[in-house]
């Protein structure tokens, strides 16, 4: 008996104690990136400047500090940086989980077609008027729409060949689509206001990030996150296929459909703050495979965390690097368009 | 405890593959389904196993219908072994075999220390823990095979289904699984497996079913495993000899080519 205990506590120690302190490392990187962009900006603050206010807003000191310093950070800088984490969390999450329901490491939100699904709702939303609400949930059922067609077209063309490749076309068929639509909606907008509002959104960017969209991601963003979280050892099974998935106990179309639909919840929710922004969702899960294993458990998590400083990082790149800001998917594209084609170089061997 | 299956109509699509087979398996019992490609062998424990809707008759166990058992209750009493394939990311073994937990874990949980003491018993039962930290995808067909019986066996199912659990192994490997199944059976698992291998009906199982286009024929190896029968059924010659070994005879097949 006393052999075993020290057996079970060699073998904890032997796998779990460096995948603990990994994780330590990746939950402080957001934390770390959080409080350098703090500081940066085209309004500079210097590091001292800025515990300043922050330790006197904290214990309520009376402000010894210029106004205009307090407005940037808190009314500018603060909720863009958060946005950005929430915005990079959720896109890193989503795609793992969307990596594992599809049994498919070549997909993202982008590729499955649920961003631009989510991007067409969003644009018919706000041609429309809607209010916050109305925008997240036409983005959120456009968004499911497309995953769907992607999913049920692959399904019907792939039946016994290589799937992985299929579902990347079929997605790339209900994208197209879908921008073609989210081009109709632009055409119909009135050139003066709703177009340079629809065009300069869709284009990418946290640029115009408020308190107001801190609060409109804060809420899609934890729920769906805590689903994944909740269910993520279960993506490990379902990633085995739906037959062995259900010998194992495992009632697939139910696990499947809530985490497509949180997965989904995230994007789409993303896609209403910041506009299309490419790659995140297919660059960082697999970063993080590489750091944490392939196992949900942890994988989940590590993404969450690589995704949210990843995004914050790109977007201080965005802000500062330039005169003019740079739009946050163009950074993102040119990280990861070389990222997928070492994909498939590394995939090849899999479906030749 | 005994699974039964009773008059049941098995198929898929418009078609229906097998109809009206009966036949039952208990512990400790192995029941070996022998045919040639597409009479239906798959489809059969794909029923069983509760993937393809059954069409007609009844499945029970002891006496129990479990048609309307939920998918943990169902993976509690029956463990399925598949033929191995590649799965899409490179998870660790351990990780592979702790995931036959499932069916004993709640709704959000995610395995704990008592699991992880059951899988590593399973391993050590069947001698594969030297796999434990490997790679999944990386090692041999062999050891995928011992790592999925060590995941239907972390499950603590009562009866196990294993789909051709021999093929594509090596003859060294295809005894080794053999002789697991035969330990199996003796710790009081129930097995119904699909083999190619006559020659593995008399090795290890206990009852055969002899499945063929039209019908099908249950019984002991002895009964069923004949010349007339295999000549028939695959169209080949075949001599059924009765070998002495330690302990007994054995019966094996050699094919006139």
């Amino acid at each position: 008996m006393g052999s075993m205990k020290k057996l079970e506590s060699k073998i904890k120690t032997s796998r779990q104690r460096p995948l603990i302190s990994v994780m330590a490392a990746l939950a402080l990187l957001p934390l770390a990136a959080f409080l350098v962009s703090l500081s940066f900006g085209r309004y500079g603050i210097p590091l001292p400047q800025l515990m300043q206010i922050l330790f006197g807003k904290l214990c309520g000191l009376t402000p010894t500090w210029p106004d205009t310093l307090e407005k940037v950070l808190f009314n500018v800088r603060i909720p863009r940086i958060l946005c950005a984490m929430m915005v990079g969390a959720a896109l890193a999450g989503s795609g793992a989980a969307y990596q594992g329901v599809f049994k498919n490491p070549m997909v993202s939100p982008d590729i499955l077609g649920a961003s631009a699904g989510a991007g067409f709702g969003a644009a018919f939303a706000i041609l429309n008027n809607y209010n916050v609400i109305g925008i997240e949930l036409t983005a959120f059922l456009f968004g499911i729409a497309a995953v769907a067609l992607t999913y049920f077209l692959g399904q019907a063309i792939g039946r016994n060949m290589n799937t992985v490749l299929i579902l990347v076309l079929t997605g790339m068929v209900v994208q197209s689509l879908f921008s073609a639509f989210t081009s109709v909606i632009k055409y119909e907008a009135d050139p003066n206001n709703k177009l340079p509002e629809i065009t300069f959104w869709l284009m990418g960017g946290l640029t115009s990030s408020t308190q107001k969209q801190v609060w409109m991601m804060a809420f899609p963003f934890l729920a769906g996150l805590v689903i994944l979280f909740l269910l993520r050892w279960k993506i490990n099974i379902l990633s085995f296929g739906d037959e062995e998935a259900k010998a194992l106990g495992i009632d697939t179309l139910k696990i499947r459909v809530i985490l497509i639909m949180a997965s989904t919840l995230l994007t789409s929710a993303s896609i209403a703050i910041s506009g299309m922004i490419g790659w995140v969702g297919l660059i960082i899960p697999h970063l993080a495979r590489l750091i944490v294993g392939p196992n949900y458990k942890v994988l989940l998590p590590a993404s969450v965390l690589m995704g949210a400083a990843f995004l914050l990082l790109v977007d201080d790149v965005a802000r500062t690097v330039l005169v003019t800001e740079i739009p946050l998917s163009i950074l993102t594209a040119i990280i990861g368009a070389p990222f997928f084609i070492y994909l498939l170089l590394k995939g090849r061997s899999s479906w030749e | 405890m005994k699974l039964e299956v009773c008059s049941a109509v098995c198929g898929y699509g418009k078609r229906d593959v097998i109809k009206g087979i009966s036949f039952s398996v208990s512990s400790k019992e192995i029941f070996c389904l022998l045919g040639p490609n597409g009479v239906g062998k798959t489809t059969l424990f794909k029923t069983v196993l509760g993937f393809l809707k059954l069409r007609g008759g009844s499945i029970k166990v002891d006496g129990e219908d479990i048609s309307q058992w939920s998918r943990k209750k169902y993976a509690q009493v029956i463990g399925y072994v598949p033929q191995t394939h590649t799965p899409p990311f490179p998870f660790a073994v351990s990780d592979v075999v702790i995931m036959g937990r499932t069916a004993h874990l709640g709704s959000f949980s995610t395995p704990a220390l008592t699991d992880r003491t059951i899988v590593r018993n399973v391993m050590e039962e069947l001698g594969i823990m030297h796999l434990k930290d490997r790679i999944y995808t990386e090692i041999s067909g062999g050891e995928r095979q011992m790592v999925l019986i060590a995941r239907a066996l972390a499950q603590q199912p009562q009866f196990l289904v294993m789909d051709e659990p021999t093929s594509n192994l090596d003859f060294g490997n295809q005894m080794l699984v053999l002789r697991q199944i035969r330990k199996l059976s003796s710790r009081g698992i129930g097995v119904i497996m699909t083999s190619h291998f006559p020659d593995h009906a008399f090795l290890c199982s206990s009852k055969v079913a002899l499945l063929r286009k039209e019908g099908f024929e249950i019984g002991r190896p002895d009964e069923i495993v004949t010349e007339e029968n295999l000549q028939e059924v695959y169209g080949v010659s075949v001599k059924i000899t009765s070998i002495p070994v330690p302990g007994g005879l054995v019966k094996a097949c050699v094919p006139l080519i």
